[in-house]
């Protein structure tokens, strides 16, 4: 008996692993796509109920069809407001430093090694260095500052490497030629680069701070309130978020506060989403009208 | 502009400091053998005991659980999308999963306690209200976008002309990609499984909100468990004052959550430089 005579069944065999394998693998990933939905439409399912304009502009109570997300709302408009305020000039700023200025010294290692360790740190050990550092230590108290600052450090490496990226791919024929006509360093990079890289950078900043309105563990370390009836202010003043306003509700064991923080979860999903589209519309429009 | 950059060494050095100072503080009362070795964990009420492993073994839990989950999946999506899927599902699938990753973790823990729990219970009846495997589950699905995008962009770095020349040879569809393809991708395969345990440990909102708040060494997932990060979240709720022991051991356990996530990041990226396939 020869091999060549064995090999038709030992083909088919080796096709029927092959075929398996591509339907697995298919199957396992519109798994994703089906879990997504599952996701979404249970969550809608609970809360849109409790959906209505009543729910935006009440304070939470203790009463759940009294119970609304006003001051949380508020808080993640604020909070979300410095730590855009803190975080863009300075990501921006260092991503310039490192792409267009920075050479080859130890220093400048050591920045790029902070920077990459430091987007693996988890969210709730940036909850305890400002708890530590912005809390007690700055003593800025429980307020909007303290708790903009700790975000702005946690979604620094985020902007960095983002706009790092964006500044790369602007192509260095851009610069030779701004320098071949005079122009010094800085008015390259701020006429000519910058502009090309705004595109990538702004999708990499949007997509930044959505990630900040979600988080939750650093704002439960620096002691964002879980119940607040009135809204922030100014920087000084103590506040809740969105997340911690859903936190709270999930943690009650009553079933009316689960459905309320579904209602919560279905507004700050379309905020995230509305954001992501307004990232996405960046992106596509740049790619259309680029040279 | 230079300073912008500094800070990032200045937040680095911070939390070191900041992790160390109080942590040492807190083995002025506890010995630190009491902390690796005891098997009890009770920080807030009498008799108190500082044994960390309770808190381990239930992070412990909840990383393989979500590994089991998340990576079988994650790296099956990744090779669906880099050798089977055309354009357009490409186009479906990818911003899926972006959107499964930008998903904030608190809505996945509503999501595992409202939906997954529930679901369990009709499986394993004994299921309690809390516990790590639907906690597991959602850290899993967490996890799986992760897996799946970086794994994606490594079995893409790998030539064509390797593809190829496998078929040339009469191997199947299945036998370039986990002969050929994932073999020639592996240090990006290995480094995205240890970013994503990385960031398993890390997790916290979802086990905080399903996995309970019991810190003990079981097997057991159907039970409930707590994990460090649900700790750290569970003290900073009440009302500690700072300096007292109860508020150190959030640093204490932080120190020891931030060691392992560092640790598993460098490792990391360790695999990624020493062991990888250059093509040219």
């Amino acid at each position: 008996m020869s091999r060549l005579l064995a090999a038709p069944a030992n083909l088919r065999r080796r096709h029927r692993a092959a075929r398996a394998f591509r339907a697995i693998c298919t199957v396992l990933t519109w798994f994703c796509l089906v879990l997504l939905a599952v996701l979404l439409v249970h969550a809608t399912r609970e809360g849109l109920p409790w959906l209505d304009l009543q729910f935006l502009s009440e304070f939470p109570s203790r009463f759940p069809e009294r119970a609304g997300i006003k001051s949380a709302l508020y808080g993640t408009l604020w909070l979300i407001g410095f730590t855009a305020l803190f975080s863009i000039p300075i990501g921006v700023s260092a991503a310039i430093y490192l792409e267009e200025y920075a050479g080859r010294s130890r220093i400048n290692t050591a920045i790029e090694v902070s920077i990459a360790n430091l987007a693996g740190v988890p969210s709730i050990v940036y909850g305890i260095l400002g708890l530590a550092v912005f809390v007690r230590w700055m003593a800025l108290g429980r307020s909007v500052l303290a708790g903009a600052m700790t975000m702005s450090l946690l979604i620094l490496p985020v902007i960095i490497i983002a706009s790092r990226e964006a500044l790369r791919a602007v192509p260095n024929s851009i610069r030779y030629a701004a320098y071949a006509l005079g122009a010094t360093k800085w008015q390259t990079v701020r006429h000519h680069v910058l502009p090309s890289a705004l595109s990538g950078i702004l999708t990499g900043t949007i997509l930044a701070l959505s990630r900040a309105i979600g988080e939750t563990a650093p704002l439960i370390m620096i002691g964002a309130l879980t119940y607040v009836a009135f809204v922030p202010s100014g920087p000084m003043d103590q506040f809740t978020a969105l997340p911690i306003q859903i936190f709270n509700w999930v943690s009650r064991p009553q079933q009316d506060f689960h459905e309320l923080a579904a209602a919560g979860i279905v507004v700050l999903l379309v905020v995230l989403l509305l954001m992501n589209a307004v990232a996405v519309f960046i992106r596509h429009r740049s790619q259309r009208y680029r040279l | 502009m230079f300073l912008c950059a500094l800070l990032s060494i200045v937040v680095t050095i911070g939390i070191i400091v900041v992790l160390a100072f109080e942590a040492v503080a807190f083995f002025r009362h506890v010995s630190i053998v009491e902390f690796f070795t005891d098997t009890r964990w009770f920080p807030l009420l009498e008799p108190r005991h500082f044994g960390v492993l309770p808190l381990l073994a239930g992070t412990f839990t909840i990383v393989v659980g979500s590994a089991v989950i998340g990576i079988p999946v994650g790296v099956a999506s990744a090779i669906y999308l880099s050798e089977y899927a055309s354009a357009r599902a490409r186009g479906i699938v990818k911003p899926v999963l972006e959107i499964l990753a930008g998903i904030p973790t608190v809505v996945y823990g509503y999501f595992a306690l409202t939906f997954v729990t529930p679901l369990l219970k009709h499986v394993v009846p004994s299921t309690n209200i809390f516990n790590a495997a639907s906690a597991s589950i959602v850290v899993g699905i967490m996890i799986l976008p992760m897996v799946a995008s970086l794994c994606d962009d490594a079995l893409r770095a790998v030539p064509d002309s390797l593809r190829q020349g496998a078929y040339a040879l009469g191997a199947t569809p299945f036998e370039v990609a986990t002969r050929v393809v994932v073999p020639g991708a592996l240090s990006g395969i290995v480094a995205s499984f240890v970013l994503a345990l990385s960031r398993a440990v890390g997790e916290t909102m979802a086990v905080t909100i399903a996995a309970g708040a019991t810190p003990k060494l079981t097997l057991n997932p159907f039970e409930s468990i707590q994990t460090m990060t649900a700790y750290i979240v569970q003290v900073s709720l009440g009302d500690t004052p700072a300096g007292s022991t109860e508020y150190q051991t959030i640093f204490a356990v932080g120190a020891l959550l931030f060691c392992i996530t560092l640790a598993a990041n460098l490792a990391a990226n360790r695999i990624l430089r020493r062991f990888r396939e250059v093509y040219e």
